[in-house]
């Protein structure tokens, strides 16, 4: 009877991705038949090779791929120094500093895009790849997060390394990174999906088709001659795929991560 | 952009646990502690660098360049109050961008809170199949808004699956993207559709750790599933609703991506949001000056509803477990 409900609640939501799935594997003629066909009579597989090669996404879908990897490989690295001196080191104005940081967290993406765009265009960077990834590689969200979880950490394990003369360095590589690794992999997982489904700051900062990430790709499929609905569909199937297979395979770390208060990143 | 409200809490209850532990004429022998000034600012340099060029320097750059008529082509100068002036009593769509915005918010707000805590109540309460009901009310929250609004564009074109629906179940409304009166509600449908799971994860985890104890002596008291709900459950989740109402009202405040993908803030200026009309100002008519005033008037707004929020948190949300 409780299932009953739910399941028709689950599959009345999936709806979308049923639609999504099934025009991108159909003849254009059918998309706007009426009334609607919901299976097609062909599957048209050749629309994913047509979509991929088209604008072309797949080199949208590459760049997403190295601007989201890039971006949360600096933001591991960064977060994770500052967080150990939050957390670790005592200095005059730590507090004070981190409330800061916690201050930011606030500061809405829209105020920051117009003299960031002004910024780029000093620096050379628009439609670059460094335009892309350098302002956003830096935000208070990671450093506060593994802070959260340095604090977590027995005293005892770094003091025994100290006196054995490990430097502060040394300590976090070889004992605070290893033992932060669930931290590590949540924050990875929210500044990976993060950038993966950024729009704002892409559509601003980039031109033309060299540096598109894919969501902008997607945006690209509404031409001028009306909307390429089969390729848009498949191109937005492939945009998901990741996100899906992240979903599917870190719900774990996702639900632990948001039950301890973590998991709000990204957008 | 994203706040994590229950840490602080965590923080703020840690404090007095930890400066007890101090007491005085006893050192703190912790060898970590001995760490330097100048160690700290190594280890910190990367990540305030980088905080101080691409955050904190825009956001006062942005606060002085509302103060400035500036534009791509033309001399900048400082034009004072102007821009906010204009904003507010010269503009004509300005307050009707700022009243969609508010109206949007609290829709979307009430409705993803009800929606989310429903289904998570819901899930809570399944013998089996937790896990999958919620991966399955999660999947859209990892992907992009852009691709989410695109496909729903799809469903609720003119002449798209959605109108033969509701054509089908004899319900008699305007098509949801093209009508100025409904297209708002379009928005509101895909934001809900695309992230209540976040909330609904939130407030599921917060729902499993509500002890069976509590719920069992309830019911030996002969209360009802609705009274222990009422009485238990919601006051024990109350600082992760907390804590999902203040970020939800920030994110929404915000909301661009879908409007961008659904509607460009049409027809007319129907669905155009604060964040819309920063782009579109700030990018398409290139009013740079002009797109940071409202701008900060969208920031003043994130600020001062999360200090309401902060503030009413004392009259409904109960910390002690």
């Amino acid at each position: 009877m409780i299932h009953g409900g739910i399941v028709v609640a689950a599959m009345v939501f999936l709806f979308p991705f049923f639609w999504m799935v099934s025009n991108a594997l159909r003849r254009d003629a059918e998309i706007f038949a009426h009334p609607p066909i919901f299976v097609p009579e062909t599957l048209v597989w050749k629309n994913f090779v047509d979509a991929w090669l088209y604008l072309p996404f797949g080199r949208f879908f590459l760049n997403s791929l190295f601007v989201s990897a890039t971006v949360t490989l600096i933001t591991l690295v960064v977060s994770s120094l500052a967080a150990y001196a939050f957390s670790r080191l005592r200095w005059v104005g730590r507090d004070s500093l981190f409330v800061v940081y916690l201050g930011t967290l606030m500061v809405p993406q829209a105020v920051l895009v117009i003299p960031l765009f002004l910024m780029m265009g000093v620096l050379g960077w628009i439609d670059t790849y460094w335009g892309l990834i350098i302002p956003m590689a830096f935000s208070s969200f990671g450093t506060f997060l593994l802070r959260q979880f340095f604090l977590t950490i027995p005293a005892e394990l770094e003091e025994a390394a100290l006196m054995d003369g490990a430097s502060h360095l040394r300590i976090l590589v070889t004992i605070f990174v290893p033992l932060a690794k669930p931290a590590l992999g949540l924050l990875a997982l929210f500044t990976f999906t993060g950038q993966w489904n950024a729009f704002l700051w892409p559509l601003i900062v980039v031109n033309g088709p060299d540096h598109a990430t894919l969501p902008l790709g997607l945006t690209l499929f509404q031409g001028q001659q009306g909307t390429q609905w089969s390729y848009m569909m498949a191109g937005a199937t492939i945009a998901m795929v990741p996100g899906f297979a992240l979903t599917v395979l870190m719900h774990r770390y996702i639900f632990k991560g948001i039950a301890i208060g973590a998991g709000f990143g990204g957008r | 952009m994203s706040v994590d409200y229950a840490a602080m809490r965590h923080d703020t209850a840690a404090a007095p646990l930890a400066s007890r532990r101090v007491r005085p004429g006893s050192t703190d022998r912790k060898p970590s502690v001995r760490g330097s000034f100048g160690l700290a600012v190594l280890f910190l340099l990367p990540s305030l660098l980088g905080l101080t060029i691409f955050l904190i320097g825009p956001l006062v750059a942005s606060l002085v360049l509302s103060f400035t008529n500036w534009q791509v082509i033309g001399t900048t100068r400082f034009v004072g109050f102007t821009n906010y002036v204009n904003l507010l009593t010269i503009d004509p769509i300005f307050w009707k961008i700022l009243r969609t915005t508010l109206l949007y918010t609290a829709e979307y707000l009430v409705l993803n809170i009800v929606l989310s805590l429903t289904i998570a109540v819901w899930i809570s309460r399944l013998a089996w199949g937790k896990t999958i009901f919620r991966i399955i009310f999660f999947l859209p929250t990892f992907m992009p808004l852009v691709g989410v609004a695109l496909v729903w564009l799809l469903i609720l074109t003119p002449g798209g699956v959605f109108d033969w629906m509701m054509a089908g179940i004899g319900l008699k409304i305007p098509n949801l993207v093209t009508n100025a009166d409904y297209a708002l509600q379009a928005v509101v449908l895909v934001s809900l559709w695309s992230h209540f799971g976040y909330n609904m994860l939130l407030f599921g985890a917060a729902l499993e750790s509500v002890p069976q104890s509590y719920l069992d002596a309830a019911a030996i008291d002969g209360a009802t599933a609705w009274q222990q709900f009422w009485r238990i459950k919601l006051p024990l989740i109350s600082p992760s609703l907390f804590f999902g109402t203040v970020l939800t009202a920030i994110n929404s405040l915000q909301t661009f991506d879908q409007v961008y993908a659904l509607t460009h803030g049409g027809p007319g200026s129907a669905t155009t949001t604060l964040g819309y009309a920063i782009y579109s100002q700030g990018f398409v008519t290139y009013k740079l000056g002009y797109a940071s005033a409202i701008a900060w008037v969208l920031f003043a707004i994130i600020m001062m509803l999360t200090a309401l929020q902060l503030h009413l948190q004392k009259k409904w949300v109960h910390y002690e477990i």
